[in-house]
């Protein structure tokens, strides 16, 4: 039996993806992202692995894609500025279909905004902050017993489907400490990067309806080509624009197609009732906070906690949102998960905003006000 | 008890995040469920400094302090800052150093915690586990043995005496004001 003991967000990130099989990262130390990069320096030496605090975050993000290409898991952490330097190259992780893991703790914005105070401003920049149409899985904690567990999928979705995965934390998240016992998660399981047989004919990009083919580590005879530009299946090349399409079309389907496997979420006095909140992360614990406020003066308030941003669990959302009057979407921004809901509701129940950016983090009394308001 | 709200406020590198960061981890050797978060300015030190705490039976839903049955403040700013958002009923202890306003004067516990660390143990950042004592001995929210474990846990080898005995002293400086506080006392 572990103990139950006080751990901080950002160390509970650090020991899931050591838990697993975090072998390197690359970083430049951010506010309030740093406890990553401090407690991975001090950790990964124990497990065999390399931390490297590189120049900045353009060439971290890199050295994260080329530790990946030999063969090991790795990840960086930031915030917002670095997490917008970082684009250019989670692009190629994306297209390169590289696996690697992403942690952005997100803090007030745009720009430097400011940096000691929480934010989930990051919501659209997570799934769209590289151009062009790739494939993205995006995650976010509520807890940091859920920040342990959640980085744990992240490596494994992240190997798995070959691509990168954004752990998107927020401030109070990754500064929060909480007691935790970790216990339940000592058999969880691993995703290991399966091993190509071939090697005369490894086929790097090879196409497999929905999914992906094995990726050889470099330096073991594997010979084959790693671009950001449009590819074949050897992984040169092309401007042939039905090669082209085969392969977005795969890249996009790899992650869409697979959802049922990937979408995680959480629901909370689901069966029905007067108000479905929505949210993640931070607000999310506002919200169960505020549930319990409003149950006290007979208002029926549900809860749906989508833990994968990107792909939403909409199937789940369609289920659900028929049975509330109306639907709440509560985030620490100007309204970025509300424009996904409100696509996904089409106007059939009303879809309200309950929203905070001002550098403070979202109070349950600010969701009951609101709530009350509308009535 | 279901759940308890604490803040801890003082200047920077005055130590409080640091006992927050015991004082969660005492109630967590109690059996129970806590949290603790933290804000600080960017200067590392001599800003205003915050910790919280919440110690719960239950699951902690909201984990941020929104309105605290017990404030320790070492700084003046700090009392000033805080001092309107406490529960009814809550506990406020100040420093000695602090002149709380008229209207206050009644309602606080004022100890010379500073003065103990400088003056008595001679070491003045053993305040802030003096102020861990002066909880403890006020309020039931963790156990003295918990609390010395958590303490030990936490602090360089070299100075477990020290810090033993700055719990003591903060016990100590409860006891000595005996019945006037005690009827303050509401938790």
């Amino acid at each position: 039996m572990m103990p139950t003991v006080l751990m901080q967000g950002n160390e509970a990130v650090v020991e899931g993806a050591i838990a697993a099989g975090l072998k390197f990262y690359a970083g430049y130390p951010i506010t309030p992202s740093t406890e990553i990069a401090e407690l991975c320096a001090e950790k990964l030496p124990f497990v065999g692995g390399k931390f490297i605090q590189m120049e900045d975050e353009i060439a971290s993000m890199a050295a994260v894609i080329g530790a990946s290409l030999t063969g090991l898991k790795a990840m960086t952490a930031t915030s917002g500025p670095g997490f917008s330097l970082k684009q250019e190259n989670i692009g190629f992780a994306a297209m390169a279909e590289i696996p690697c893991v992403i942690v952005d703790v997100q803090r007030m914005g745009p720009s430097t905004g400011m940096p000691t105070s929480p934010a989930q401003g990051d919501v659209m920049q997570s799934r769209w902050g590289t151009h062009g149409d790739h494939p993205i899985i995006v995650l976010s904690p509520s807890s940091v017993k859920e920040a342990y567990y959640i980085t744990i999928q992240a490596f494994n979705l992240s190997e798995k489907y070959r691509t990168p995965v954004i752990l998107l934390m927020d401030e109070v998240i990754g500064h929060l400490r909480e007691a935790v016992n970790l216990d339940e998660y000592k058999d969880v399981e691993i995703f290991e990067r399966p091993m190509p047989q071939d090697k005369e004919n490894y086929l790097p990009y090879q196409y497999i309806e929905n999914g992906v083919a094995p990726l050889a580590p470099f330096g073991k005879g594997f010979r084959f080509h790693v671009t950001g530009l449009a590819h074949n299946e050897k992984g040169l090349p092309t401007n042939d624009p039905k090669v082209t399409e085969k392969l977005i079309k795969r890249l996009i389907g790899k992650i869409e197609n697979n959802k049922k496997d990937i979408v995680m979420f959480e629901e909370k006095d689901t069966e029905g009732g007067d108000i479905l909140l929505i949210s993640f992360g931070s607000s999310a614990r506002a919200c169960e906070a505020a549930m319990q406020e409003l149950k006290k003066e007979g208002i029926k308030v549900g809860l749906f906690k989508p833990i994968t941003i990107w792909p939403f669990p909409d199937e789940k959302l369609r289920e659900i949102y028929p049975r509330f009057k109306k639907v709440f979407v509560v985030e620490m921004n100007t309204g970025q998960l509300y424009y996904e809901v409100d696509r996904i509701i089409k106007g059939n129940t009303y879809v309200g905003k309950i929203n905070k950016f001002n550098g403070e983090f979202l109070t349950p009394f600010d969701i009951v006000e609101k709530i009350k308001e509308s009535f | 008890m279901s759940s308890i709200e604490i803040r801890l406020s003082g200047s920077g590198g005055q130590g409080l995040i640091l006992a927050g960061i015991i004082l969660a981890e005492a109630a967590i050797l109690d059996g129970k469920n806590s949290v603790q978060s933290q804000s600080y300015g960017p200067e590392a030190r001599g800003g205003s400094s915050k910790a919280e705490i919440i110690i719960s039976d239950e699951y902690i839903t909201y984990p941020k302090v929104l309105k605290p049955d017990i404030l320790l403040t070492l700084a003046p700013s700090a009392y000033l800052w805080y001092k309107n958002d406490m529960k009814e009923n809550g506990i406020i202890i100040i420093d000695e150093s602090i002149i709380p306003n008229d209207e206050d004067a009644q309602k606080v516990i004022r100890l010379p915690i500073i003065k103990t660390a400088q003056e008595v143990i001679g070491r003045a950042f053993v305040a802030n586990i003096i102020s861990l004592g002066v909880i403890a001995e006020l309020t039931n929210v963790v156990t003295k043995e918990s609390l010395e474990r958590a303490v030990l846990n936490r602090v360089p080898p070299a100075t477990e005496e020290i810090n033993k005995r700055a719990l003591r002293e903060g016990y100590n400086l409860v006891k000595m004001r005996g019945s006037e506080i005690w009827q303050k006392q509401m938790i």
